[in-house]
């Protein structure tokens, strides 16, 4: 009994806040857009009963999704920016978690204050702050043509540079702490032994560091890549018009165009398509698990 | 954060401070009122204002159309409170407490009971025409002395653009303004709900969209000023405001304001109560409060614009109402058109043309 109350909690949790509104946002899907309050057809009305409800629903929009070539751009622009971002996160994060991993064991806790830090200030307002440092006037310019390198300002804000730069500054701690996780654990003996059996510091590194370190790389990237795919704050503040995300797609349709069923279609596949990197990170996971024990 | 915002904040500050036994909240576009009126309003009536800002009416109707915006009053534009009057998301005005109705004017009432029949729901704020914006020096560099400022030729023909994209274009972010105007331009009808036609507008925006830097609804105002950009599709009192901005920072930048020769959209910014507004007895003080003639003429005088209120008429500054650009001569106001709101499908297929002529797909 006490057990499936243990697990009844759980459960309880992934019903009201996920099953629910997502078979809501479901049933949403499949209704037609209207001129009403809220703006969708039909409503459903006790009085006519659930079949007549049922009836007027269809998949109407999401052949509309399928016929329209945008979504896909969308979604594999989304994938695209993810992808490049979480290796560029890793080339960034990498080198900070293996220097913290071996930083004096008195400094760690202080290196890592310093990388969950930023998130004691308000996302928005370092996204805004990167406005400021990169727009045409903005700080980097001006220091850059007082420096000379430049003679003229870097166009930097309102593209896809900027959008990279705002993806990886934020995710980086995402991606630092998994790696810093897995390279601290590790056995300072077992480099001393691969460099006594003749490996230069290099292959060591390639050949023992990198290998035990990969749960953290992998965990890393999925922290990262996740959200990312379907980010919207950080395009929509950084990016230009032409930024294309899925996360931006989605947006539009609810508040530009006001058309809340086809939203909500794509909102449901975008909801899929996440499900396919979310499970192969979970089975990543479990099997780290396993071998742990 | 501009320094309007940071005024606004500080007036918001000081009402905190007092005691108030009521409140109204008032959803309204941004850099659209003289702010010294907010506190007038707070002093003459002992009700606490909260003031908020939009800048896209996509926005304030998907807020309507959920319902529960905690607004009690909101500021739509008129093709798009038609609709939203369709979907019940607003209430009926009571007369017996709006004493200064009679201020009102009946050329401009005429006209938004096209959205608003009878005028039931809603009064008139401001109105304007939506034309090009600009920079008189920067222009004459990129397309010499005879450049076609008044025409939409500057900014629908790409070989004018191109040269123009160097110096900066920005477009309003707004479908619903930016379609009839490419469709004015290659004469088609521009309040068309035909898809066929709104579909048309497609190749005449793709054709400029890569010499446009941006589509946005309020930055222009100061990019026009700082001369950041040298043209910029927008509302009339907006780019006249971006022209005092200018002359008031001395930096030498000069901005004009033209509604296009081709025939420019006119549109009404109308006052309406949401149906689940918090404090409706409140909402309709402040409405009220603005048809006062001297309230009025205050707002015209600072945001530049027109408004439909005819006994506010007598207090505007000469600036002001002798401008063609604000108030149009009869032979301008001849070549002005309306749009409706557009039915669903037709809304579909020009959000849609939006979206792929916005992100270049």
């Amino acid at each position: 009994m006490r057990r499936f109350l243990l697990i009844l909690i759980p459960y309880a949790w992934l019903l009201a806040l996920f099953l629910v509104p997502f078979a809501i946002v479901f049933k949403m899907a499949l209704s037609d857009i209207a001129v009403a309050r809220p703006p969708y057809f039909p409503q459903f009305d006790w009085a006519e009963g659930i079949w007549v409800f049922l009836a007027e629903l269809d998949f109407e929009n999401f052949v509309w999704l399928t016929e329209d070539d945008l979504y896909w751009k969308a979604y594999l622009s989304s994938l695209k920016i993810a992808a490049i971002s979480t290796l560029l996160a890793l080339l960034v994060g990498y080198p900070m978690a293996y220097g913290m991993a071996r930083a004096p064991e008195q400094w760690r806790p202080t290196l890592m204050m310093l990388v969950i830090l930023p998130f004691w200030t308000s996302f928005l307002i370092r996204v805004y702050a990167w406005m400021g440092i990169l727009s045409n006037e903005g700080f980097l310019n001006q220091f850059l043509l007082w420096t000379g390198v430049i003679s003229a300002p870097l166009t930097i804000l309102n593209t896809n540079w900027a959008v990279y730069i705002g993806i990886v500054y934020t995710y980086l701690p995402f991606m630092i702490l998994p790696i810093y996780a897995a390279l601290e654990r590790m056995d300072g003996a077992l480099i001393e032994a691969a460099e006594d059996l003749g490996c230069s510091r290099l292959s060591a590194f390639w050949l023992v560091t990198f290998p035990l370190s990969r749960p953290g790389v992998i965990a890393g990237s999925f922290l990262v890549f996740i959200p990312v795919l379907g980010e919207f704050v950080i395009p929509s503040l950084l990016g230009g018009s032409d930024t294309l995300m899925i996360g931006k797609v989605l947006w539009e349709e609810f508040f530009s165009n006001r058309d809340w069923p086809v939203a909500s279609a794509v909102a449901v596949v975008l909801l899929l398509l996440l499900i396919v990197p979310i499970v192969l990170f979970q089975r990543n996971q479990q099997k780290q698990q396993e071998a742990d024990r | 954060m501009s320094l309007k915002s940071v005024t606004l904040a500080a007036v918001a500050a000081a009402s905190a401070s007092a005691a108030f036994a009521e409140e109204v909240r008032v959803y309204n576009w941004s850099d659209y009122i003289d702010e010294s009126l907010l506190a007038k309003f707070e002093e003459e009536t002992g009700i606490k204002l909260i003031y908020d800002v939009f800048d896209s009416n996509e926005l304030l109707e998907t807020k309507m159309l959920a319902g529960g915006s905690g607004y009690d009053v909101v500021v739509p534009t008129g093709s798009f409170m038609a609709r939203q009057i369709e979907a019940g998301a607003f209430q009926k005005l009571d007369p017996s407490k709006l004493s200064n109705l009679g201020n009102m004017w009946d050329t401009i009432s005429t006209r938004t009971a096209l959205y608003d029949p009878g005028n039931e729901y809603s009064i008139n704020y401001m109105w304007g025409t939506t034309g090009i914006g600009s920079n008189a020096a920067k222009v004459k560099d990129a397309l010499g002395e005879d450049a076609p400022v008044d025409s939409l030729a500057l900014v629908f023909d790409p070989a004018n653009m191109e040269k123009l994209a160097e110096c900066g274009v920005y477009f309003l972010d707004a479908p619903d303004e930016i379609i009839p105007a490419a469709l004015k331009y290659i004469g088609e009808d521009p309040n068309s709900q035909d898809v066929k036609i709104i579909a048309k507008a497609e190749a005449v925006l793709q054709a400029v969209r890569p010499y446009v830097q941006k589509f946005h609804s309020s930055e222009y105002i100061n990019a026009l000023a700082n001369g950041e950009i040298c043209v910029a599709v927008g509302w009339s009192g907006d780019i006249l405001q971006a022209r005092d901005r200018a002359a008031e920072a001395e930096n030498g930048v000069e901005i004009s304001y033209h509604a296009p020769k081709e025939g420019a959209l006119m549109w009404f910014d109308q006052m309406a109560i949401p149906v689940d507004a918090p404090n409706p007895d409140a909402a309709h003080k402040f409405l009220n409060f603005m048809m006062d003639a001297h309230n009025m003429a205050a707002a015209s005088n600072y945001v530049y614009y027109a408004n439909g209120n005819k006994a506010s008429q007598e207090f505007l500054e000469a600036d002001v109402i002798e401008d063609p650009a604000i108030y149009p001569d009869a032979a301008t106001l001849e070549n002005l058109y309306i749009k409706e709101a557009y039915p669903i499908k037709a809304q579909r297929t020009a959000t849609r043309l939006w979206t792929k002529v916005k992100s270049g797909t």
